[in-house]
């Protein structure tokens, strides 16, 4: 397990060194999306008023205020990913995103998706949303607001993580591996248990 | 007597709400403080580090663990002494809830089931979850609140086997159930089983043992033993903090029990995640809240 600390948005040099297993952390650009913000996107044809090439991508739908017409946050934490497995794929492929961050994981389709263009799945630590919140320096933009808190979110993250790399760019996903590792013992639990 | 003041027990409602979000009991702490000191995999140790920062600047800042404000339950025990209005305690947990949920302010995760129209007050038709008992030798009013999180009761199972399935067949249930909820509950936290009472029933027992501190045993000494073999099976799998893989995936495996019709066996089993959150207050006849876990 090696330990990295990056700057977003990543190059695809940055991306294709990290490990399944390996723990990041990292300053600067963060998008927040959700269920919604990708129905919208892909399912409505609405194109990004803004590039997410490079950027990371976390699963959440944040407590926000708005006071002065500036935003600020309440609680943000984050959702878990499986349900917008469906859009992940053309987020790494069409869009250039290079990391998704959730809890949970994403299927094959992504995984495949990450090898092919250099992408990783970086799993958050869930229930954690007070150390995440804090990590969050500012709301800079809420784009499409009509959605939120289901909208388009950029954020300026510092020492974001830890961040556990769970999929990465060489085919590896830990939680497949977890989720193997188990079956393979429950035979030898079973017998233990007398089941 | 003098008319007891109900307010008290709406303040109490939102308190209790509040409280539970933002302050984990002290033996959910001392059981993670455990587990992480016996987990030997290098990338569980650092997501215990993340949990025990999060717990840390929610007490500082007197903020949200997670943002998953749950569904509210509060379970009320009534003592005998204690003079009461049933529906004045319904209306006023209903009451504090809602105050809570908007005066905090937090996310308010009830909604419509149909319309999913969300109310944006944490309760509506059904909600909260109240359940109400009683003590005989008490004359207090003592609430216990628990917020709960979708990820981990999306894992909520129950079955209804039959008596020739025997005792194996709700050990299996159980470490399956857990095996096949993977990450989504948020590990290690609690696992609740219920056995026995009716398919109602069940999942209150279940739902009781989440809500059981945290390293408690059930005095039956058949049902703790049971307990600590569980707790052992699904430690041994593997899954780990977050379900990315380690020594730890459960905090404990808390077992509630009711009897049940001779022809059934039922099992159900209520998940919670790492954060089990808590929190309690009991009222005293002069109107005295005493807050605790």
């Amino acid at each position: 397990m090696a330990t990295f600390h990056l700057n977003s948005p990543f190059s695809e040099e940055d991306i294709r060194q990290l490990r399944a297993g390996d723990i990041v952390t990292f300053d600067g650009l963060l998008f927040g999306i959700r269920d919604l913000t990708q129905i919208y996107m892909f399912d409505q044809g609405h194109e990004p008023p803004v590039s997410l090439a490079g950027a990371p991508c976390i699963h959440t739908a944040p407590s926000l205020r708005k006071v002065d017409g500036r935003w600020e946050k309440i609680c943000v934490g984050t959702t878990t990913s499986t349900r917008m497995e469906r859009f992940s794929p053309d987020l790494i492929g069409k869009y250039g995103v290079r990391a998704i961050i959730g809890k949970g994981g994403l299927l094959e389709g992504s995984l495949k998706a990450m090898q092919k263009h250099g992408a990783v799945y970086l799993a958050i630590v869930g229930g954690a949303a007070a150390l995440e919140t804090q990590q969050i320096e500012a709301i800079e933009e809420v784009y499409w607001e009509h959605l939120h808190p289901e909208a388009l979110y950029r954020f300026r993250v510092k020492n974001f993580g830890p961040l556990t790399v769970a999929m990465d760019s060489h085919g590896r996903n830990l939680y497949e591996e977890v989720k193997v590792e188990a079956l393979t013992r429950l035979p030898g639990i079973y017998e233990k248990l007398g089941v | 007597m003098r008319q007891f003041d109900y307010s008290i027990v709406e303040e109490a409602a939102k308190q209790l709400y509040i409280r539970a979000l933002c302050d984990l009991p002290p033996d959910v702490r001392q059981a993670l403080r455990k587990a992480q000191a016996r987990e030997t995999n290098p990338t569980a140790k650092a997501v215990f580090e993340a949990m025990f920062k999060a717990i840390d600047i929610a007490d500082r800042e007197k903020t949200l663990i997670c943002q998953d404000t749950g569904l509210p339950i509060y379970k009320v025990k009534i003592g005998s002494g204690f003079a009461w209005d049933g529906f004045a305690i319904k209306s006023r947990l209903h009451e504090g809830a809602k105050r809570a949920t908007q005066e905090f302010p937090f996310r308010s995760s009830s909604t419509h089931p149909l319309t999913r129209v969300n109310p944006q007050t944490s309760v509506g038709p059904g909600l909260p979850v109240i359940y109400f008992d009683f003590a005989g030798d008490t004359d207090t009013l003592d609430i216990l609140m628990a917020p709960k999180g979708s990820g981990s009761e999306n894992m909520s199972r129950m079955q209804m086997f039959y008596p020739a399935h025997g005792i194996k067949a709700l050990k299996k249930f159980v470490l399956d159930t857990v095996v096949e909820s993977g990450a989504n509950p948020c590990p290690p936290g609690v696992i609740g089983v219920g056995i026995g009472g009716t398919a109602d029933l069940v999942m209150k027992l279940a739902k009781d043992a989440i809500m059981r501190p945290v390293g408690s045993r059930n005095p039956d000494p058949q049902v703790a033993a049971m307990e600590e073999e569980l707790e052992e099976a699904i430690n041994a799998t593997g899954r780990g903090p977050m379900g990315l893989g380690g020594d730890v995936s459960t905090l404990g495996v808390h077992i509630e029990t009711a009897y049940t019709h001779i022809t059934q066996n039922p099992v159900a089993v209520n998940t919670q995640c790492w954060p089990a959150r808590r929190s309690r207050a009991v009222i005293s006849p002069d109107g005295a809240v005493a807050y605790g876990y």
